[in-house]
């Protein structure tokens, strides 16, 4: 549905030049949620704006629904647009507005009557939830209704695709929860696809499908929200992975910790799993199979895309033969990383 | 006082309030899209355009920097063009008209930079024209700021419409200094000063109703 190829965008501002997008590749398939995420300053922002042209590109293709955008007039541009919802962090809506014609303003531009207006906006405060706050102004409004607003107008044109650029960060947990879980079901109730810049892991965890690591201008990562979760493969990822399962330096919990094995220490692995009740047979398994003992230092279930996945941090101690077996074993049911060693 | 006074006094206050009516009007009718010309052109903004911009600020810094009692005097053939004549209050209106125009051009761009540009980015986003955009977005969200230069502006032409007495303008100036100064009727001068007063109080309050009544930030 949104397809970038090689996509540059380079600032110079007083002449010396900033490439805030280094030639991106984005891919993201009709009907998902698909989230990019990286530390504040890697371009995040700048891609999300060039998707609807807010930026320019300086080179490189930007494909919505099929159409190259930059080869558009600024009239085509126009039109294409009603295509793409967009939500901002700071909402972005009119204060002089009430909610009703804020949501309306879309339809307005588009030249509709006021009966098709009224017809749109309805459905729309009821599917936010707005249905009583249709006379209040937004500065009447808490912060997780004013981006429900933003989201009924986003939506008011019937796009196919809604972009939000950092649309929780402003929001406080529990509003961020119920502002994805919207999200959420606009996705599966109108068939919109979804994407979502943002700098919270939690995001990514709750509703994405696919995810994308940027990093100074570059994505160095792809995958499926699971298959990241399970095998991030870049340092950027692992840490952001980690921060997602709150999982704790081993340093910090275990003082025998070092990251070299040597004579007599034992092992420390990280087993990352998909669905309960998966992982404790296995390791009940090991230890008699092998005669070796596990000893468990983290454990953690998070609910990554609506799916349970475990993540679990173990000592394994024995003999070093049936600590290698168990490991061995372990490799061929579950995602196993030897992460360092404890004596 | 005396009937006499009276009328004069009322005369007086009906030639000020038709001036700053007059030219009050045509110059926020003229001002303001030159205000969001100054605002739109501007770098970073919908259409941006340096040199437009320059020219545009050029002549409105022009217009301000001429002091209006000779701002008045220069303009003289202008004046006679449009209304025929150079002196009387229907003159005095072309050179308050002039000097308030760029005033309220700047105060105009001033309330339109107040607005978030994020807003603007929203309604791009939605696939505004910059048409749109002005009188979809802009105007409406600096309105509160709008209506708050107007009343600067509308105070400023009851003070400026004074000066214009030089010019055979009349009003209420005009009769303080006639009356006041020249002829030292200290009655007529404290009735003159009193209704200045009360008329611009009364304008300043009127605009502040409205400002807040336009204002739903908070």
């Amino acid at each position: 549905m949104i397809e970038l190829k090689n996509l540059t965008k380079v600032f110079a501002p007083g002449g010396t030049e900033v490439k805030a997008i280094d030639g991106v590749d984005l891919s993201v398939p009709e009907g998902t949620i698909y989230g990019v995420i990286g530390s504040s300053g890697a371009g995040k922002s700048t891609l999300i704006r060039c998707v609807n042209l807010l930026e320019k590109p300086s080179s490189g293709e930007v494909l919505v629904d099929g159409q190259d955008l930059t080869r558009l007039s600024e009239k085509e541009l126009r039109l294409a647009r009603h295509n793409i919802g967009m939500i901002f962090q700071h909402f972005n809506l009119l204060s002089s507005r009430t909610v009703y014609d804020n949501i309306a303003l879309p339809l307005e531009l588009a030249g509709a009557s006021k009966q098709a207006i009224e017809q749109a906006v309805l459905p729309l405060l009821e599917l936010t939830g707005l249905g009583d706050k249709r006379h209040s102004y937004p500065a009447q409004l808490s912060g997780g209704q004013k981006q429900r607003v933003a989201i009924a107008r986003a939506l008011a044109s019937k796009p196919k695709v809604l972009l939000c650029d950092e649309a929780t960060s402003a929001l406080d947990p529990q509003t961020t929860r119920s502002i994805l879980s919207l999200l959420k079901d606009i996705n599966r109730q109108l068939k919109i696809t979804v994407l979502i810049i943002t700098h919270e892991m939690d995001v990514v965890k709750t509703i994405c499908d696919r995810v994308a690591i940027m990093s100074f201008g570059k994505i160095i990562e792809e995958n499926e929200v699971e298959q990241f979760f399970l095998n991030p493969q870049t340092d950027l990822a692992k840490e952001f992975v980690r921060s997602a399962i709150h999982e704790k330096p081993i340093a910090e919990i275990e003082a025998r910790f070092q990251s070299e094995p040597s004579e007599g220490a034992r092992p420390v692995v990280r087993i990352t799993f998909v669905g309960q009740g998966v992982v404790q047979p296995l390791i009940t398994k090991a230890a008699r199979q092998f005669n070796t003992d596990f000893n468990i230092l983290q454990a953690d279930i998070e609910t990554v895309n609506e799916k349970a996945m475990g993540f679990l941090m173990v000592e394994i101690m024995g003999e070093p033969e049936g600590i290698d077996q168990s490991l061995q074993f372990l490799k061929d049911n579950v995602q196993v990383e030897v992460i360092g060693y404890v004596s | 006082m005396s009937a006499d006074a009276w009328s004069l006094l009322f005369k007086a206050l009906w030639e000020t309030l038709y001036m700053v009516a007059f030219s009050g009007s045509i110059c926020f009718l003229l001002g303001i899209p030159l205000g969001v010309l100054l605002y739109v052109t501007r770098e970073g903004r919908i259409l941006e355009n340096r040199a437009a911009n320059m020219v545009l600020g050029g002549i409105v810094n022009a217009g301000r920097s001429i002091p209006f009692i000779i701002l008045m005097v220069a303009i003289i053939p202008l004046t006679r063009l449009l209304t025929g004549t150079s002196i009387g209050t229907t003159a005095a209106i072309v050179p308050l008209t002039v000097a308030a125009i760029p005033f309220v051009a700047r105060i105009a761009e001033g309330a339109l930079i107040e607005v978030p540009s994020g807003l603007v980015e929203a309604a791009q986003s939605m696939g505004a024209s910059p048409l749109q955009i002005i009188t979809r977005v802009l105007l409406p969200e600096a309105r509160p700021g709008l209506i708050n230069g107007m009343t600067i502006t509308l105070v400023t032409l009851v003070s400026y419409s004074a000066m214009a007495g030089a010019i055979g303008g009349g009003g209420l100036g005009d009769l303080g200094i006639r009356y006041g100064y020249q002829r030292f009727d200290g009655v007529i001068m404290l009735a003159t000063v009193v209704v200045l007063i009360a008329l611009v109080q009364l304008l300043q309050m009127i605009g502040d109703r409205l400002q807040q009544h336009y204002d739903r930030s908070h």
